[in-house]
């Protein structure tokens, strides 16, 4: 395989990760505020659809990509909504809403499977996409994905280096002491669940207007992708750099194994389609491995050098969860 | 800044927290808060720092009627409250901690910050690095950081609930004196707490609450006995315990070396035997615990050897320790030790090790009442143990204990509890020792460690000390060995 093919294959990889960046950017701001969202699969393939159906309409891409924020940002606050206001579990919410929004993805979409819709275009950033190899590379994308570039950096600025970042970090770490400090909590917890959402929501037609273009009911292939996103937004330690970072792996593997089926012609189709998925899990749980106690008794049973560097490997891969995630805030 | 509260009053549902408390403290003064657990002086301090409302009375600052809706609104009107367990973010940096909540611009102003928290640690004598965890700081430490982030943001009144539990003596000197310096600078000090050599060495006057009510007032010279008789309403004497002789060998460590990602200690050689109480001392999180997880089996040493009546026990897990009898009481009753959710009688159930598959409710019954009454704790076999006051609740962990036990190891079996409760589970666990019962527990009171034990380990930072005999010692020594002075005359 020449150097060339190699290069456009990765700029292909970078532009479709760029969905699956604002999924776990969105779930991370939501998580990092105490809030889990477990919707994504479903607000994920609604958003899909229905921006696909308004872009059908009104022949816009704006107008298809505010829709899949809209819904999104719906789907999110109804979580919000029953978690926060109504005290009830997240976990189940969550659950029941993923299906209900898949069941009526599919059930609104039919009208639209296969139609005909705008599909956003690339364009290259004069100067920067002349430069050799980061220029293809990065700089001939569509705008969706420069501005997926910009979510990652913005997000992480804002989280760890702003006031309004502390104090989003204070909400999910220790409520009550945020409380203390001044944080109106429960509408912040609101706020960024919504936001979040939004940010989710934006994925859907990132697919169904680019990378996945069209709508094809249940064969379009968006199932699935949430639930990659939930645990890479666990696996990124709810950093929003390290969260990118994952998204960008499971669209390397996804890649790999299409580029694997031509020399693997014994394994079927199928298996390598689905292999970035269990790999995806595998490595998730190789990077969270020193919660286990087991670990630790094994570690301990070993020869000092070998125990320290890979203690040393395990803590710098180490996320705790923000410690509040979850559980509901009441001032007394 | 002079802090009046009138009339105040509040209820918990039918429960009476505060029936009319009235309380003036000039400014500049130390005011010492002292009762019991459940007398009302949590509440009136959260009412006075904003965190509930009183259902009546009024709140006046120098001389100003005002409202406080929140502890944010409390900050702003000049006080601020240091909590029991400072509320702050482990797992964020110090100076991160200490900006939030401090107001201003999208973009903190981190180096001025840093520069104004360097400043006021120096001031005060503390040793703060700016660019640490929090979760590396001692509780002490992290007491020191929320004072300088209230007087940074400017209070005129500083709460302090329950502040010298779970720190060393050497931070509560520290504290103490800063308390003394702030006063001395017109600050306005409430100092809560039930220990009464603490508020008798710091206070110029101690207001005594029992039951939601104001019982009484006193400035020094202190009378320690008619406080005592204040505070319960009645007269209590501490018990005369007889040593009893030390048996067989029952857990031996040889050349033991545990560490965790933050500790490292090594060689450590300790016998211990039937009957026997040892107490390890050290300022929390100079590997105590550690050590104490070791002996359990819940923490796998990385060299040397456990043994337990002499079977080498060496990386077992904490299963099979407990089948030869050593069992382990953690600090976090209810997090690690109880099942919140689940009642009294159905802890018994779990722990009496019957293998039927339906539960025997009456015989359940019968040795739920039995235990409820053998180790008084105040409740019903239906209660469940979340709704049991912290006393109530380490009663239950010793009853629940099986009755054949060759060691106990406990991590702060007193902790939070009152004088009356702690004395009550001394005497269950000295019952223990007359039946051949070893016993090892940590306590960060020095005054306890000594009452109890026979031999004492001091840990301080990774280090352990040869044990020391209780009888040969005393709160001072102890005091310079956890601080980290005097090892080397320890070691000769």
């Amino acid at each position: 395989m020449s150097f060339e093919i190699v290069l456009i294959g990765l700029a292909t990889v970078i532009i479709s990760a760029a969905p699956i960046v604002f999924a776990v950017i969105g779930e991370t701001f939501s998580e990092r505020s105490g809030v889990i969202n477990l919707s994504l699969n479903g607000t994920i393939v609604l958003s899909a659809m229905i921006s696909f159906a308004v872009a059908v309409h009104t022949n816009s891409l704006i107008f298809g990509y505010l829709s899949g924020m809209v819904v999104g940002a719906i789907l999110a606050w109804i979580v919000a909504f029953s978690s926060i206001s109504l005290h009830q579990s997240q976990v189940a919410v969550g659950f029941v809403l993923t299906e209900t929004a898949l069941s009526l993805a599919y059930f609104l979409g039919s009208p639209y499977t296969n139609s005909q819709g705008p599909t956003i275009q690339r364009v290259p950033i004069p100067l920067l996409s002349s430069i050799p190899v980061i220029g293809p590379l990065l700089f001939n994308a569509d705008p969706l994905t420069y501005l997926s570039y910009l979510l990652i950096i913005g997000a992480w600025i804002y989280v760890f280096k702003t006031r309004p970042g502390l104090i989003l970090q204070g909400i999910g770490e220790r409520p009550a002491a945020a409380f203390v400090r001044g944080a109106n909590v429960n509408r912040l917890r609101y706020m960024y669940t919504i936001l979040g959402g939004a940010l989710v929501g934006l994925a859907g037609p990132i697919f169904s207007l680019g990378v996945k273009a069209g709508w094809k009911g249940t064969i379009s292939g968006l199932d699935g992708f949430g639930w990659i996103a939930l645990s890479i937004t666990i696996f990124g330690g709810w950093n929003p750099v390290r969260a990118a970072f994952g998204a960008y792996l499971f669209s390397l593997l996804q890649w790999l194994s299409l580029i694997a089926q031509p020399a693997f012609p014994s394994i079927p189709g199928a298996v390598l389609q689905v292999a970035p998925f269990p790999l995806m899990i595998l490595t998730l749980l190789l990077v969270n491995i020193s919660d286990a106690e087991w670990v630790n008794r094994t570690l301990a049973g070993m020869p000092e050098s070998t125990r320290k560097v890979i203690a040393r490997i395990l803590r710098a891969l180490h996320a705790s969860p923000p410690a509040g995630l979850g559980i509901p805030f009441e001032n007394e | 800044m002079q802090v009046e509260l009138h009339d105040i009053h509040k209820t918990f549902g039918p429960v009476y927290a505060n029936k009319g408390l009235t309380l003036v403290v000039p400014s500049g003064m130390i005011q010492g808060i002292l009762g019991e657990n459940g007398a009302g002086k949590s509440t009136l301090m959260k009412i006075l720092s904003g965190f509930i409302q009183a259902d009546r009375g009024e709140i006046i600052l120098n001389g100003k009627q005002v409202v406080i809706k929140s502890p944010a609104d409390a900050i702003k009107h000049g006080i601020g409250m240091l909590h029991q367990d400072p509320l702050d973010f482990p797992p964020m940096q110090i100076l991160d901690n200490f900006l939030i909540g401090h107001s201003g611009g999208i973009f903190p102003q981190k180096i001025k910050a840093k520069r104004e928290f360097l400043n006021l640690a120096k001031e005060f004598g503390f040793s703060l690095d700016p660019n640490n965890y929090v979760d590396a700081l001692t509780v002490g430490e992290r007491q020191q950081l929320e004072i300088m982030r209230l007087l940074w943001l400017g209070v005129d009144v500083l709460i302090l609930d329950e502040p010298t539990t779970g720190i060393s003596a050497e931070q509560k000197k520290k504290l103490f004196e800063t308390l003394r310096k702030l006063a001395a600078g017109g600050k306005t000090i409430i100092f809560v707490s039930h220990k009464l050599e603490d508020v008798g060495d710091l206070c110029a006057r101690v207001a005594v609450l029992r039951e939601g009510e104001l019982v009484g007032s006193m400035e020094p010279p202190f009378d320690n006995e008619k406080l005592v008789e204040m505070m319960f309403g009645k007269v209590i004497v501490q018990p005369q315990l007889q040593t009893i002789k030390p048996g067989e060998c029952v857990l031996e460590m040889r050349d033991v070396a545990i560490e965790d990602y933050r500790l490292k200690m090594s060689e450590i050689n300790l016998e211990a035997y039937a009957g026997e109480v040892i107490g390890l001392a050290g300022m929390e999180g100079s590997g105590q615990s550690l050590f104490l997880k070791a002996c359990a089996g819940l923490l796998r040493p990385v060299g040397g050897a456990v043994y337990v009546h002499n079977e080498n026990m060496t990386g077992k897990v904490y299963r099979s320790f407990l089948q030869r009898g050593v069992a382990y009481l953690p600090a976090s009753r209810l997090e690690e030790g109880l099942v919140p959710g689940l009642t009294l009688s159905e802890h018994f159930c779990l722990a009496d090790g019957n293998t039927g598959f339906f539960i025997d409710r009456k015989q359940n019954l019968a040795l739920t009442n039995t235990r409820i009454k053998d180790f008084n704790i105040h409740g019903l076999a239906t209660t469940p143990v979340e709704s049991l006051s912290g006393g109530n609740q380490q009663r239950a962990l010793l009853a629940l204990l099986k009755d054949k036990l060759s060691l106990i190891l406990l991590e702060h079996p007193t902790r939070g509890l009152d004088i009356e409760s702690a004395i009550y589970i001394w005497r269950k666990l000295k019952a223990r020792c007359n039946d051949g019962t070893a016993i090892i527990f940590i306590s960060s009171d020095l005054e306890e460690v000594l009452n109890y034990s026979d031999r004492i380990l001091v840990f301080f930072s990774g280090r352990v000390s040869r044990p020391i005999r209780a009888d040969k010692t005393n709160v001072e020594e102890l005091g310079e060995l956890i601080g980290g002075r005097g090892w080397t005359k320890l070691a000769t």
